[in-house]
């Protein structure tokens, strides 16, 4: 079989055929298995795997829905019913589907706020964290047109509302949001092209999700002190040290997902999505996802609405410059005494934003919605790019095994002091 | 660490808590469904459909229903066919291109009283009586709401003024609603004995509801169990394997 010029890295002579014509298996082996991992990382650094996992699972049970679902006006929202009763386990697939969505999001909000607090974002990771956030926006645009295909009530009046968005562009608008829609409303049309790029997107995602990985393995992960790695001795293999650690953080997951799948698979939808939708009956309050909430609470705390839409998309795109508005040399907030703060005051503000975008928009909502929406954009724009004039930081540790050697002895003497009280 | 537990349960919890806000004190009731382990009663569920044919079918469709549905909770297939057979289906065409007439089968929808929406709007004042088959996932508190709006007819308070063919109910949005009180103490007959008040009745009908809105609820809790016991297992043994594995990098 195999000729005798033919290096013989391998035991297993099919592995070493296939490595002389294609190098995936020195790969897969470098990437997946030597791939050294700062051994402080602690298990924040395990949502980009459950991300990663919760993609596939959504890709997979969204192939199977998609070949039960008939994209027709008058038969989508009866043809997601009869996914739920008369497929086998359709049901199961359904809520994997619509709950995955949610946790979806879930883990990618905790991973970039694990970025954005630990500094992931800066010198040599800009690209990455670029990329990332091309993720998060094509999640939203992939998730809103996923809303619409149930053809519910809030399916419908969603995608009005938010197609009208465009409709506030000067000149160009209206023929855009005809453009997009297919039609002069939400319609047949519309249905029909967001199912089309309902599917295709996410392995747009997937695609994109790859660039993702391949670019932080260039210069490796970043860690809780965010300093460099400087010998071996300060890394751990990704195979078993960080597959264990992800393993773990995927049996919790799962249970906490399976919580809601299974007991309470209703509980993150708007019951109105159970009434067919109906161009006729606008509800009363018309809710986005919760998960996108937050750039609805900007999006209607602006009384102009071409404003509104501008600072709702500015809102997305300032993410994208966040490695250059941040002039701190120092990555990791737990050194930055004044900057931890803001950065936490920045997540509950973002918190408290998609909470008031649930909620109708008037009196005291409305003033937390514009007092939210201030701060928003005074994080990026004046407190980021200016902070670090007036804060000093503490000083880094020398390296990342002298950070884990500490913080083991802080454990050791804790477990010490229990077992003597 | 005990952040990243914050922010799971932070998120997780806010993003229920802003999907179920609620309005009223919505009053809760005991259902044998609720929790982990709850269940149909299935004697509650066909006496639940007993009402839903002699009370609610003049006017509320079902139409996501098929007849054979009626097979879960506990009808023979000859009880299904018996009941289905009383109904009249629109077929056809057939070799003379001819539409006509049959008694239903099994493996037909439930048939709705008014050829289609325009007919149950002019028979009804003008409102539509909305499709029953997933009423209790369409209504905020669910199972809950519908039971309460069932008993919540009232006399109006001297202040109100309640429109022409509208009649007042405590729980409806706006406390006005179209459909006149449907059950009244003994408006149902059993044929199991169960006593037949009011509260009973809507009880039960509220019951068939739930079913015929989540009729893989069973299915899914036992599922349920399941899967969380897996991830409980296997997430235990390999917690102690990483305890084990990373003793020798400290």
């Amino acid at each position: 079989m195999s000729n005798s010029s033919e290096p013989k890295k391998y035991k297993n002579s099919f592995l070493n055929w296939i490595e002389f014509r294609l190098p995936i298996i020195s790969y897969f082996q470098k990437e997946y298995g030597d791939y050294p991992m700062p051994k402080n990382c602690n298990y924040f650094w395990s949502f980009g795997a459950l991300a990663t996992i919760t993609l596939v699972v959504m890709i997979v049970s969204g192939i199977f829905l998609a070949m039960n679902y008939t994209p027709h006006t008058d038969m989508a929202f009866d043809s997601v019913e009869r996914i739920m009763r008369d497929v086998n386990y359709g049901w199961l697939l359904r809520y994997i589907h619509s709950n995955g969505a949610a946790f979806f999001f879930i883990i990618v909000y905790i991973h970039i706020l694990r970025a954005m607090y630990y500094g992931s974002y800066k010198y040599p990771r800009e690209l990455n964290w670029i990329l990332g956030v091309f993720i998060y926006l094509l999640m939203m645009v992939t998730s809103f047109m996923g809303y619409v295909l149930p053809w519910g009530q809030m399916s419908y009046w969603g995608a009005t509302v938010i197609t009208n968005l465009f409709s506030a562009i000067p000149i160009i608008g209206e023929g855009i949001k005809t453009w997009l829609l297919g039609d002069y409303n939400v319609g047949n049309a519309t249905l029909n092209r967001f199912f089309a790029l309902h599917y295709v997107l996410p392995f747009v995602i997937l695609g994109v999700v790859g660039l993702h990985v391949a670019a932080v393995h260039v210069h490796g992960s970043n860690n809780p002190a965010g300093i460099d790695i400087k010998s071996k001795n300060d890394t751990v293999r990704f195979f078993p040290y960080m597959l264990i650690k992800d393993t773990i953080a995927t049996c919790v997951f799962g249970v906490l997902i399976s919580a809601v799948i299974f007991f309470g698979p209703n509980l993150m939808a708007e019951v109105d999505n159970y009434i067919p939708a109906d161009p006729l009956v606008t509800p009363a309050h018309i809710v986005p996802n919760w998960y996108l909430a937050p750039f609805y609470a900007i999006l209607r705390a602006v009384p102009d609405k071409l404003g509104g839409v501008l600072l709702m998309f500015g809102a997305i795109a300032i993410l994208f410059v966040l490695p250059w508005l941040d002039r701190s040399k120092v990555r990791s907030c737990n050194f930055r005494p004044i900057y931890k703060w803001f950065m936490m005051l920045f997540f509950i503000n973002f918190f408290v934003l998609g909470y008031v975008g649930m909620l109708p928009a008037e009196g005291t909502y409305l003033l937390i919605a514009r007092v939210g929406l201030i701060y928003y954009f005074a994080f990026f724009l004046v407190i980021t790019p200016f902070i670090n004039r007036i804060e000093s930081p503490q000083t880094l540790p020398a390296s990342i095994s002298d950070v884990y050697l500490s913080e083991n002895i802080n454990n050791l003497a804790h477990s010490a002091e229990k077992e003597t009280n | 660490m005990k952040i990243l537990f914050f922010l799971v349960t932070f998120l997780i919890s806010g993003s229920l808590l802003a999907a179920e806000s609620s309005n009223k004190n919505m009053p809760k009731h005991e259902w044998s469904f609720k929790g982990i382990t709850g269940t149909f009663d299935k004697a509650a569920l066909q006496r639940g459909y007993k009402v839903y044919r002699e009370v609610c079918e003049g006017c509320h469709s079902m139409k996501l229903l098929y007849y054979r549905d009626l097979m879960d909770i506990g009808f023979s297939e000859a009880e299904v066919k018996a009941i289905a057979s009383e109904y009249t289906v629109l077929d056809g065409p057939n070799d003379e291109g001819e539409m006509f007439e049959r008694s239903a089968r099994p493996a037909d929808r439930f048939v709705s009283s008014y050829a289609n929406e325009n007919e149950a709007r002019a028979s009804n004042n003008g409102a539509y009586p909305p499709d029953l088959s997933v009423i209790t996932k369409a209504r905020k508190h669910g199972e809950d709401y519908i039971y309460n709006l069932l008993i919540g007819y009232e006399e109006p308070p001297e202040n109100i003024e309640v429109g022409d063919g509208m009649y007042y109910n405590k729980w409806m949005d706006g406390n006005q609603i179209a459909m006149p009180q449907p059950i009244y103490d003994e408006s149902v007959d059993y044929d199991d004995g169960t006593d037949n008040n009011e509260k009973q009745i809507a009880k039960d009908v509220v019951a068939f509801l739930k079913w015929s809105a989540e009729p893989e609820l069973e299915v899914r809790k036992n599922l349920g169990i399941k899967a969380i016991l897996f991830f409980l297992v296997l997430g235990t043994v390999v917690y102690l394997a990483k305890n084990r594995l990373w003793r020798r990098v400290h």
